[in-house]
């Protein structure tokens, strides 16, 4: 999704891993983690990408995502894939990467132990915890911590911040009025925070909330936290 | 596939009333819930605690189940056993006959509600009063419940005014919480100085001793389980738990979890039959209606340790915007969506799984730690594989995605074949209208267009 629909979000990624010294690799073969099947019902397609996924990444010594969702997908429901199609080599091949599949985020401030990273960037943010990376991953004010070191950033606290924005993949075209209602009350509490900007380590969480937006016209931006830290404006 | 979830929350999403009485009932209960499991410092060790039982009745549920017979036995109650709600049913309804009565109070049950029992009564000539506030409400609106706990929450006082005042025959009555309350407690006196039969759920049953639990917060439940000479409980065979000693976990997380209090106001406790003292006639009817089938699947089973607390209901963003109509089921929420495909089979309730955007929210707050979002997602792919979800266009779409990320090659002709197709749809780099069966998304959001450059053209050319 961030390679096709959102490359700057990739692009933001790497600028960031790369400032702080890390090698960056991007292994070319690598494309989907397969939460879109998994979620929708689809296990032995899931079990295909999620097979391709831990041959992909095999040789990596860690693999940092610019999305919390992804990351879950890989450490709470692939052991449950591997579990379900009966295959004892992927369970194995799992168990060996599980480790080392982290969301960006997680990397910066609980593996590296930075927050500041000489970024810049001038204007009213809010931050919507996504819910993979808030009852997911449960990455707790580490995304906040990385944007609160954030050189001209005012962060306004968000409303109800740890309730769901609706967007749940294929819920949000399978239930399309209800993620939509869901997503009202989001975006009337974005608005009420009279933010600029709105944050999230999801894109796809993003993409519901700046479709919203969009709709009714408002100016209020949304980008991937790893946007702002690769800002040096 | 009957008509499903999203057929149904979409008359629901759009009676404001509605919507406006459940975010303001179900944001109540949830901060109360927050302030006393907060208080508790070891309320993560409760839950665990609680899990663990559940998971050990689970586990040896066969033993315990004939160890619970024979204590009732012993304490001078009888037990029957029900295949299915049909065997339930007939059960129920000769025990009634034999006592020759045409009406019996009802303590709130979800399990009587689960088998129909009363359209069973009512087909015998035997009418069933429930005699919970709430459930009185639903019964004289002829309405189904839309909460666990709080079956009326679709409901406000001015609603229930207008209903009591022309149910039960007081034109002047007021919307004053306290008259409404009265009134209700004129109307079901009668009732218990008249029954002679009563019939009750069970909120636990104790297998060492044979008793039965129920937790109430009016006391009408505990009139049902004293006043009438016949009292006939129907306990899911989940309902177990191993000794006394255990409740004391449950006791704890069920009132903190469900209405947010430390304690709840009745608890009744009984065991078999007390000569010259309460009902002198005691049924158990033991019920499966399909919970062995649940048992038998390794990530679904762990559904049964469910307490009924309704904590996943009150935060759950899908069940505040619908409702519970919209699940077209007694056990609405996210409790519903995994427990209800589990007893009835994804053909009738294949949608109930994909109500959900998976947020985790039920999971975390549940005092049995069921893994709620999992069980969705387990769920959701029994369904695709019993085809009671996703029509064709689904299927091959899944499957073009599918072959298409199976491929560095092919995933980036897609894109490409992507950025072709979508040239219609664009204006101003974003898209505002998809047809087919994307026009969900597009009904209220709009879409960014694929941009000109992915991430890995713009790695190749670094």
């Amino acid at each position: 999704m961030n390679d096709t629909l959102f490359p700057e979000v990739g692009i933001a990624t790497v600028q960031v891993l790369e400032r702080l010294g890390h090698d960056v690799e991007f292994p070319e073969a690598q494309t989907c983690c397969g939460q879109v099947h998994l979620n929708t019902g689809y296990q032995d397609a899931a079990a295909d990408l999620a097979r391709r996924f831990v041959r992909v990444f095999a040789d990596e010594e860690i693999v940092v995502a610019p999305s919390a969702s992804c990351v879950a997908t890989v450490r709470e429901f692939y052991p449950y894939l591997a579990e379900q199609v009966d295959d004892s080599a992927l369970a194995r091949e799992v168990e060996a990467i599980v480790p080392r599949v982290v969301e960006l985020t997680e990397f910066l401030v609980r593996h590296g132990g930075v927050t500041d990273i000489g970024a810049r960037f001038t204007a009213r943010v809010t931050y919507h915890p996504t819910c993979h990376s808030l009852r997911g991953l449960r990455l707790g004010d580490a995304p906040l911590a990385l944007l609160r070191a954030v050189d001209g950033l005012d962060l306004v606290e968000l409303p109800g911040a740890d309730e769901c924005c609706g967007f749940g993949g294929t819920f949000a075209v399978k239930n399309a009025e209800t993620s939509s209602a869901i997503l009202d009350s989001k975006i009337e509490n974005i608005v009420a925070t009279g933010a600029e900007v709105v944050a999230a380590v999801d894109r796809s969480c993003l993409t519901q909330i700046g479709g919203g937006l969009s709709r009714m016209g408002s100016t209020i931006r949304t980008l991937h936290v790893a946007e702002i830290l690769a800002a040096a404006q | 596939m009957k008509s499903g979830f999203p057929q149904a929350a979409h008359v629901a999403l759009r009676d404001t009333q509605l919507r406006r009485n459940l975010a303001l009932a179900t944001t109540t209960i949830r901060g109360r819930r927050a302030t006393v499991t907060g208080e508790r410092p070891d309320w993560e060790e409760l839950r665990a605690a609680g899990a663990a039982i559940k998971r050990r009745v689970l586990r040896h549920l066969d033993r315990h189940l004939l160890q619970f017979e024979a204590a009732v036995q012993q304490a001078g109650g009888t037990v029957h056993w029900a295949r299915d709600a049909r065997e339930a049913n007939e059960i129920v309804v000769a025990l009634v006959r034999r006592t020759g009565a045409l009406e019996v109070v009802k303590v709130k049950s979800l399990t009587t509600d689960e088998i129909g029992m009363n359209d069973a009564l009512a087909a015998a000539g035997v009418r069933a009063i429930e005699t919970d506030l709430a459930e009185l409400i639903c019964q004289l609106a002829g309405e189904k419940p839309s909460h666990i706990l709080v079956p009326a929450i679709h409901k406000n006082r001015v609603e229930i005014r207008d209903l009591f005042r022309r149910e039960l025959g007081i034109p002047d009555l007021t919307d004053e919480p306290a008259e409404l309350a009265g009134a209700a407690r004129v109307y079901l006196r009668e009732r218990f100085l008249d029954a002679s039969v009563a019939i009750s759920g069970a909120n636990f049953a104790v297998a060492e001793t044979g008793s039965v639990c129920v937790v109430e917060s009016e006391g009408n439940g505990r009139f049902c389980t004293t006043l009438p000479n016949t009292l006939i409980t129907i306990v899911g065979i989940e309902k177990l738990v191993p000794t006394l000693d255990d409740l004391e976990v449950f006791l704890q997380l069920l009132p903190r979890s469900s209405t947010g209090e430390r304690m709840n106001p009745y608890t009744s406790l009984w065991t078999g039959v007390a000569p010259g003292d309460g009902p002198q006639e005691f049924h158990v009817v033991l019920l499966d209606n399909g919970r062995t089938n649940v048992l038998a699947d390794e990530v679904g089973r762990q559904t049964l340790a469910c307490i009924r607390c309704s904590a996943c209901l009150n935060v759950c963003p899908v069940y505040e915007r619908t409702g519970g109509h919209a699940y077209g089921s007694v056990y609405p929420g996210p409790i519903g969506a995994i427990l209800t495909p589990q007893l009835v089979g994804t053909a009738e309730a294949g949608s109930l799984p994909f109500a959900s955007s998976l947020c985790g929210a039920c999971g975390e707050v549940c005092p049995v730690k069921i893994d709620i979002p999992q069980v969705l997602v387990h769920l959701r792919g029994r369904a695709t594989r019993e085809r009671a979800s996703g029509g064709v266009g689904e299927r091959a779409a899944m499957a073009v995605a599918a072959r298409t990320l199976g491929s560095e090659r092919r995933f980036r002709w897609a894109r490409r074949l992507g950025r072709l197709v979508q040239r219609p749809f664009v204006t101003d780099g974003k898209i505002e209208r998809l047809p087919g069966g994307l026009s969900g998304w597009t009904s209220t959001r709009d879409l960014p267009a694929v941009p000109a450059r992915s991430f890995r053209d713009w790695w190749r050319s670094r």
